[in-house]
Parts: C-alpha cells; structure tokens; sequence
C-alpha cells in the first residue's frame, strides 16, 4: 500500500532490533550492560547505546571547557598566578592510563572472539592499570602537599587539583564499570547482545585517556 | 467564548496602551544630554514595540473572533504556508530589531567608547556594605593611594588613605555625598570595598556595576541643579535597600563653597 | 544461551510492587508524572513564598500567622526581616526556573509524551531516566532543608554572584546547600537529555522521518540538546563557587576586601568570570523552559484550529534558529556588569537577532488561526493567551536587549516585569496548556471543563493586572531584591501601585485553588476519557488513556502521514491520525 504523502517527506526511522523471534522481547536491561531491569525488558540495538555514551561525553567535554577557560581568564587576570614543577609522577600515570586503553581493546578483541578467560583477565589489567593511575594521582598530590603546594595556594595550584580530581572521579566511574562487569563477565561471554556494554564502556575509557592528555597538557602550558 | 476573549485583549490592548500613553508613574526628568538621548532612543522604541504590541494583540482578538466554530459545515481552510509572507515577515522584523539596535550605537559609543572629556573632575566612588563614599582629589588633583589594612571605620578612614605619610592623600577629601559642578564634566572612577554593588542615578539615565578588584569609569556632564536620589542596584547584601545617597548638583561657586566646608571637615 | 524470556517478561510484568509501579518505576509515563507532580509542589511553595514576599513588601512588619511556627528561625513572631526576605526571593527564584519550568514543560511531559508521540516503547534508557528523576527529588530536597536546618537558605537571589555568595559566613551555610542542590540537578539534567536525544534519533517508529515529527518532539529534542551543551557549565560554575567558599580558593573574589571589619583571605578571583559561566547556561536555560512550551502551543494550536500549523518547516527553523542563538546572548545579563562595551554592543545585536526567530513564531501561530475553526476547549484558551502573554512578555525584551536603554532598566523592576511574563506567565499557562490537553492522555479522566474555564479567565486577568503595572515600578526606577521601599523618596508615589500589584497577585494565586481542585478532583472522579478526546493527530491519541505500559505492544505503529493532517480536502474526516491508512488526494 503506497504511503500517502501530502508533502514530500524521505522515510528514514530507525526500527527497533528485536532479536531472536518476532515477538516477545529477550531478557536484557538497558544501559549500562546487564541484568533485567525495566518493566519490559528489551535490547536495543548497539549503535543506540553507542550513541548515548557519545552523547554523554559531551557534557564532560563541556564541564572541562568551562573549567579551562576559568582557568585562561584567571592565569590572564592578575599577576599572582605562580607555576610550579609538576611531580614526575604524573609521567608514568599517563603511561599506565595509556597501557590500560590498549589491555581494554585487547579485552574487546578477546571477547568478540569468544575467549572467555582473555577477556575476563584483559579487563582485570584494565581494571588494575586505571586503579594504578588513580592511585598514581594520589601519590602526585601528597607530593604536592609535601611541597606545601595545597589546593588555596595559588590559582595554579588551585586548577591543578581541580582538574585532576574533576578526572579522577570520572574516571573511578568508568572503572566501577569495568569491574560491574567483570562480574557479570560470564554472561557477556555467552551472550553476544551484551557485548554492547564493554564497547560503551571502551569508548568513555579511550575519552579519559584522551581527556587525561589534554588536561596533562594544559597542566604542563601552565606550570 | 470567542467573543469574550477578543473583548478582554482588546481591552487588556486598550488599557495598556492609555496607562503607557497617560503614564502617571514614569522616568524623572532627564539631566543630562546623555541622558536625553537615553529618552529619546526610548521614546523611538516605545513607539515601535507599542504599535507592535497593538498590531499583534488587535491580530490576535481578531482571528479569535472571526475564526470561532460557528457550528457550520464549512471546513477550516487546509493551508499549509506561504513562503513569500515567511520572507516578509522575517525580512520585517529583522530590518525592525536589528535597525532599532544600531540606532542606540552612536549613543553607546559616546558614553562608553570614548573616555571623559579632558579637563573633566575626576571623582572616585567606593561602595561597601551598606553605604556610598566619594573621594576627591583635592587642589592637588591626585589620589591618595589607599591601602586595605589602613582602613578603620571608625575613625573615620572608610577608604585607608594614609593621611600622615601620603602628600598626595593630605588634601583629599571623602564624603557621603556626591556634589559636582553644573555644565561640568564629570569622570567617576567607581570601586568596591567587598562585594559588587551598582550605582543607580536615575536621572542620568544610567547604572554601572561597582565591581571588587576593579576601577570603572563613567562620565557624564550634569545640565540641571537639583538633588537627585543615588540607589544600589546590584544585590549586595540584607542592607542593599538601604544604600542610599544623593547627588548634588551646584552652580561652580557653590561647588567651591561645599568643597571648602568639607575640607574644614576631614 | 538466550533464556527464552518472552515468558519471564509477561509473569515479571504482571508481579510487580506498588514501590517498582509506581515508585522506583522505570516506565516514562510513571517518570513524566512523577515529574509533573514535583513541579506541582515546587510551583506551590514558589507561590507561597511569592505570596509572602508581597505581603511583606507592601506591609512590612506584619505578623504573619503560622509562619512563625513552621519557620521559627529566620522569621521570629511571623515577621519577615530584610534578610529572610532576600532568602525568600532566592528559593522562589531556584525554584520556580528549576524545580518548575525547567521540569514541568521537558521532564513532566516530554517523558510522558515524546516515546509516544514516536511510536516507541519507552525511551532508549529507562533505568537512567529513573536515577535523573531521582536525582532532581535529591536536588530538591537539598534546596528546601535549609529552611528547617542551619543558617538558613542563602540570600544572594538565584543568581547567586560572587563575592556575596562565596563570602561563607555573610551569605549564609545554606549557600553550600544550594550549590550542591543545583550540583544534583545539572546531573539529572544532563542524563536526561542524552537520553531524549538518543530516543529521538534511534527510537522513532517506521514512516516518522524528522519532517513528519510534532513540533512537541521537535521541541524536546532541540531542548536536549541546549540541556546537555549547557548543564555542565553551571556545574563547573558552582564547583568553583563551592571551592571558593569551603576550600579556600579565590577563582571569583580578588583580593583587598574587607566585610565587617576583617580583612578576606581572597586574592586575584574575578566576579566577572562567575557571571560569564553563569549566563552561559542561563541564558540557553530560559530557552529550555520555554522551547518545550512552544512546541506545546503549537501542537495544541494546530490541533484546535482544525488546521495543520502554518509553516511546519519554517517553524522548525526558528526552533533551530533560537536555540542556536540562545547560545550567543548571554552577555545581555552583563551590559552593565563591567564588561568591555564593545562585547555589549556585539550581545545587543545578537540579542536583537533573536527577536526575528520569535516573531516568525508568532506570526506563524496568527496564521494557524487565519481560516480555522476554533474549539475553545480550555487547553486552547490557555493557548490562545499564551500568545498574547508572549507578544507582552518579549516586547519588553526589546527595550532590555538595547544597551543604552538597559544602563537604566537593568535590576529594576522592568526586568522582573519582563522575566515574569515571559517565564511565570508564559511558560506557566504553556504548563497549563500541556496539562488541559494531556490529562485525559495521562491520567484515564477529563478535567471538568467550567473549572477550567473559571480558573483560566481569573489567570488571565490576575497576571496581566499583576505584572503590566510592574513594568511602570520599573520605568520609575524601582530597583528589584530591595526588602523595603521605605529609604528612598521616589519611591513613595509608587506605593498605591505595589498594593494593586500585591493585591492582583493574592486573587491569582487564590484563583490557582480553581486548578488544584479540577486536577485533584477530576484524577478520582472525573468522567472516563476516550482514547481521542479531542480528535488530534499525533500517535498518542491511537492509544487507550491512559495507555497500557507497554504503548503499542506488539503492533509497532507506521506513520503515513505528518502531523497536523487537520481538514485535509477529500478526507473522511476533519482529521487523518498519523499511522491511519487514509490515501487523500490532494490538488497543487
């Protein structure tokens, strides 16, 4: 039956996937990865979930824009802004925040291939690797503090521990999900649809690590 | 329905257009050119929005009346639009708004691009919780520096001038109230002691925000003698209806006269 | 190994608690209503504090019954001091542009509505748009305990600028309260708008292409983005707020100043910097408050003229057009603030711009009424007055976006006459629109239609009687968050206008009980609602009200046709549904 179009219109709609048979939906939650959850369970189809978490980046570039350019009026305001040396330390936490990045993807590979066991100790590293930055970034920050650099003691200061903690938080979060779902590590195995959570999760990671060397970066333009 | 609603527009429409027309509560009189300029910039956009304002609203009571359900066979007119009015109106109200907004350039950019005319009395005015200071330069026409720790209200060094160290603080002179010269330029330097306040002289037609950690400048030449309200307009705190002061408006020799009995004051 | 759940999804439906159902719910229709109502009981304690602030205004001093015992502390014997006044307007304020429009117009009925409107089953996150609905309850509660606990709330207005609000103690313990309150509602926000923008891109049904959405999901959808680009910027804004009072940092408030005496341990902030951050977001915010609201009138609009909008596309420019440009004004709070005036001249112009979009709407929505035939059902009166409420309410934005003429408006009481119209008046009757019109969609009932009307025309009146003599308190130069009138002798004329204001305002918040009783009474006992009551177009009305969780189930509708299919020439009826099979001919 010809659709009757009173103004030239292109049809283009996503339909919602449902998998398996035609009807009943399949057991599933909706974003992040796992578990029923809503009145009537349903998968959407991955390119949606992809989509909300690049949706969801945007606001955290947002915030960080915003904390950036307080940061470019403040440093051109008044005269007291005072660099400091960063903590060597922070060196070495970008080289494990990248080392996770890349045991992330090699977990994602091990999972597409089904390979269980990879992919559950791949995530572990990740997991440890994002711990060991955080923990890095701590042991940067008693550095500081050794140095009587505190958060009050100068703008710079002030940012540098705004944007490392404004991070760090972001990025625990991302870590909670990695761990959720190395709980739930045998049912991603077994059911492909639930892959979706780790690619999500892959993205917000891979984000951190690029966010981590913008903010290294300015930290660097600043000190 | 359909007639009731269009009556109460139109006369909502009516009503405001006689209190605007008839205004029994209005600006004061303007006294400055600058200002006068301010009132005639409103006078155009009154005039514009307010034959807008009745275009739209009389449009609206009609199309509400003409076109009620009268119970009839007849159908609504399918229309889906008319490109050539969409243009006309676009291009209309973007030739209204945007030309009413370069109209106010030059007027801005006399008060706020240029500088004070040379030769203007520079007066420096500090506002702090919950209360306005004016500092004059004195004969020597320089301010004396202030410092923060200097400042003690109650000895009366609302500003921190140091009086006995500071030639240039020696003749200055601060006061609760502003007073300048009729037909004179005149520059404010406005500064805050804690938070943001904002003088409010109505009668110039103009505001300007106190802000701490800066010095702005206003001008502005004053054409009428008189006593004229100073309010806060920026929230400042529970006593920021109360920061009131006035400005004085004198002819030169009574200006000279205030001056002196200041200076005998301080 | 895929459990065959299409069983366990039937028993896991038909099981389910009052406290899943209808409390940690993630189906959109519980979420939008649970909204709603939030919005409901922000909007009437705004009111209250309304209420008071005008009782306190032309009567000072008074004692006021029973406050003096539900707040004992910052109102002593049932009188309101300068101080507790500035907290009063600093709520009512946060309240009424968050907890009430920002939630009402997208959160309340942009869940409820949007995944019907496209055909979907729910949005693309339930369990996301439950923990956003969440959050905002949190935020409220955080803004509301500083009434019953501590210090008091704060007292720097819903602005909040720096130094008063970052200075700790003169602002009040219950500035930090604040700031996390909005903290919680910027995450809220900021999820929620991911999700309304996933929904609409991914979750339309088959045959709804963008051209063929309702200028409602065009609305909610344009809003989200303006939510997700501008949230973010108020949360870092009160982050630094919050360091500047708790942690000792000076990113807002230089050096040098002294407050009671004692000298600040501040150095080198600006104040400038915090209102940039801030205006940022609060301009594109009063468009999220009222965008959602356009979409509303101009589906309803449509919907009672018989007639589909006029200049469907032209309208989705103009969306698009104030969107954008919401994003390009928000140095029009700052003419005055110290700003280079050479940035003022290039706000004032972009300001201006904005007009244009605005006025395409609004000739638009006179030309939907050209040749229809109008229902006067309440939603349309309601309508039919937000058009002249809008007309008033952005004309006096056209004197405020002139630099010039704003050096003597701004902080008087003409921009509160401006804002209150084009928020609390505008927006507001679009909330009623929104709600005469979905009720029975909702809740299963009709709103009895003569309360309706009584509570319409008493509104109408009210808020014109209220704030047109505002804008004259303004032109006199009345400066606004000022707790008594009694220091200035100008003012003193005015005072016989500020009783007719408080008075106006008393009889239209009274007349408000004229609503409260029809929703309350027709949610119980109102007569049944139809599926399509009012014989409307979009996919929500092919629905029984109000509809079954699961929207369309398994019948995944197909759209045919767009949305204001209305007195179609050759068509059965004066109406084609969206998803109907009707093939009409029509002729150039």
């Amino acid at each position: 039956m010809a659709p009757a179009l009173l103004k030239s219109t292109t049809a283009s709609a996503a339909i919602p996937t449902v998998h398996g048979g035609g009807n009943g939906f399949h057991g599933g939650g909706s974003f992040p990865g796992g578990g029923g959850g809503g009145e009537f369970p349903r998968r959407l189809p991955a390119h949606t979930y992809r989509l909300g978490m690049w949706l969801g980046l945007i606001p955290i570039v947002m915030l960080f824009v915003a904390f950036t350019s307080a940061g470019v009026v403040r440093s051109g305001l008044s005269t007291d802004w005072a660099g400091f040396t960063l903590p060597r330390v922070l060196w070495l936490n970008t080289m494990l925040l990248l080392a996770s990045s890349a045991t992330l993807e090699l977990s994602r590979r091990s999972l597409t291939a089904g390979l269980g066991r990879m992919f559950a100790g791949w995530l572990y590293t990740t997991a440890a690797l994002g711990l060991a930055f955080v923990g890095g970034q701590l042991m940067a920050w008693r550095e500081l503090i050794a140095r009587g650099v505190y958060l009050a003691t100068n703008p710079s200061s002030s940012f540098f521990y705004l944007l490392t903690a404004a991070h760090g938080v972001h990025l625990l979060g991302g870590i909670a999900a990695l761990l959720y779902m190395l709980f739930r590590a045998r049912v991603m195995v077994a059911e492909p649809a639930r892959r979706t959570a780790l690619e999500v999760t892959a993205i917000y990671r891979h984000f951190m690590d690029g966010l981590w060397i913008y903010i290294f970066l300015l930290l660097v333009r600043w000190s | 329905m359909a007639l009731a609603l269009a009556l109460v527009v139109t006369i909502i429409t009516v009503v405001s257009l006689v209190l605007f027309a008839w205004h029994p509560w209005w600006f004061p009189i303007s006294i400055a050119a600058e200002a006068r300029a301010v009132d005639h910039q409103f006078a155009i956009t009154f005039l514009i929005t307010g034959v807008i304002f009745v275009l739209a609203q009389l449009g609206l009571a009609f199309l509400i009346w003409r076109n009620r359900d009268r119970g009839d066979a007849r159908p609504a007119a399918y229309i889906l639009g008319n490109s050539k009015l969409e243009a006309s109106w676009t291009l209309l109200a973007a030739v209204i708004f945007l030309g009413l907004s370069f109209m106010g350039y030059r007027l801005w950019a006399t008060t706020q691009f240029t500088g004070a005319a040379p030769g203007a009395l520079k007066i420096e005015v500090w506002g702090e919780q919950y209360a306005w200071h004016f500092h004059y330069p004195g004969p020597d026409g320089r301010f004396g520096a202030t410092r923060v720790e200097l400042i003690d209200d109650t000895s009366g060094n609302e500003l921190g001038l140091d009086r006995k160290n500071d030639p240039d603080a020696k003749d200055d002179i601060v006061t609760d109230e502003l007073a300048v010269p009729v037909n004179h330029p005149v520059e404010l330097i406005l500064r805050s002691k804690d938070v943001t306040h904002s003088l409010f002289i109505r009668e110039l037609r103009f505001k300007q925000d106190l802000v701490p950690g800066m010095e702005i400048p206003v001008h502005f030449t004053a054409t009428r003698l008189g006593d004229y309200e100073i309010a806060c307009a920026e929230l400042c705190g529970m006593g920021h209806f109360g920061m009131r002061s006035v400005l004085h408006v004198m002819t030169e020799e009574d200006y000279q006269k205030w001056l002196t009995a200041q200076t005998t004051g301080q | 190994m895929a459990e065959t759940s299409a069983a366990v999804a039937h028993t896991s439906a038909a099981r389910k608690s009052f406290i899943r159902r209808y409390v940690f719910s993630t189906d959109h229709k519980v979420i939008g209503i649970q909204y709603y109502f939030l919005a409901l009981f922000s909007v009437l304690v705004g009111v209250v504090l309304s209420v008071l602030m005008r009782i306190h205004l032309v009567w000072p001093g008074t004692e006021i019954p029973l406050l003096g015992k539900i707040l004992p502390q910052g109102a002593p014997g049932g009188v309101i001091s300068p101080e507790y006044y500035l907290s009063l307007l600093t709520i009512h304020g946060t309240l009424m542009v968050f907890f009430v429009l920002t939630v009402a117009g997208q959160s309340g009925f942009g869940n409820f509505i949007l995944p019907l409107q496209i055909g979907a089953e729910d949005m693309a996150f339930p369990r996301l748009n439950m923990l956003s609905f969440w959050l905002t309850f949190a935020g409220l509660i955080a803004l509301l305990a500083p009434f019953f606990v501590g210090d008091g709330p704060p007292i720097s207005g819903w602005t909040a600028y720096p130094p008063l609000s970052a200075i700790g103690k003169a602002a009040g313990a219950g500035q930090d309260l604040w700031v996390v309150s909005i903290a919680l509602f910027c995450v809220a926000s900021m999820l929620g708008a991911l999700n309304f923008i996933t929904t609409v891109l991914d979750l339309r049904t088959r045959g709804l292409s963008l051209m063929r959405l309702p200028l409602t999901v065009w609305a909610w959808f344009i809003t989200a983005v303006l939510a997700l680009l501008s949230f973010a910027v108020l949360l870092a804004a009160g982050v630094l707020l919050l360091l500047d009072r708790v942690g000792g940092t000076s990113f807002f408030v230089p050096g040098g100043l002294i407050v009671g005496g004692q000298i600040l341990d501040f150095h080198g902030g600006s104040p400038l910097l915090w209102q940039h951050l801030f205006w940022f977001f609060g301009h594109p915010e009063v468009y999220i408050v009222i965008l959602p609201v356009m979409g509303i009138i101009s589906h309803v609009v449509a919907t009672f003229s018989r007639k589909p909008i006029f200049g469907y596309r032209p309208m989705v420019y103009a969306l698009l057009a104030i969107g954008f440009l919401g994003f390009c004004v928000w140095g029009h709070h700052m003419f005055v603030s110290g700003m280079s005036p050479y940035s003022g001249f290039a706000f004032g112009v972009l300001t201006m711009a904005i007009a244009v979009p605005s006025s395409i709407k609004t000739f638009n929505w006179l030309g939907t009424l050209w040749g229809g035939k109008l229902r006067f059902t309440t939603a349309m009166l309601f309508a039919l007055a937000f058009v002249s409420v809008f007309v008033t309410g952005g004309l006096s934005g056209i004197f405020l976006g002139q630099p010039p003429l704003d050096a003597y408006l701004h902080d008087t009481y003409f921009v509160v006459a401006h804002f209150h119209m084009i928020m609390g008046v505008a927006a507001i009757f679009g909330i009623f629109v929104g709600t005469y019109f979905w009720f029975p969609k909702m809740f299963g009932r009709m709103l009895n239609p003569t309360l309706g009307a009584i509570h319409f025309w008493l509104t109408f009146l009210g808020v014109y009687a209220i704030f047109i003599p505002m804008h004259f308190v303004g032109l006199a130069g009345t400066p606004r968050r000022y707790a008594f009138f009694s220091a200035f002798d100008f003012m003193a004329p005015l005072a016989g206008l500020e009783r007719f204001i408080s008075i106006a305002a008393f009889v239209t918040a009274a007349a408000q009980l004229f609503f409260l009783a029809n929703l309350f009474w027709s949610l119980f006992w109102g007569p049944r609602a139809s599926e399509n009551p009012w014989q409307a177009t979009s996919l929500e009305w092919t629905l029984p009200s109000p509809p079954p969780p699961d929207n369309f189930g398994a019948r995944h509708p197909v759209v045919r046709h767009g949305p204001y299919e209305l007195s179609v020439p050759g068509a059965a009826k004066d109406y084609i549904m969206q998803d109907s099979t009707e093939e009409v001919r029509v002729g150039s």
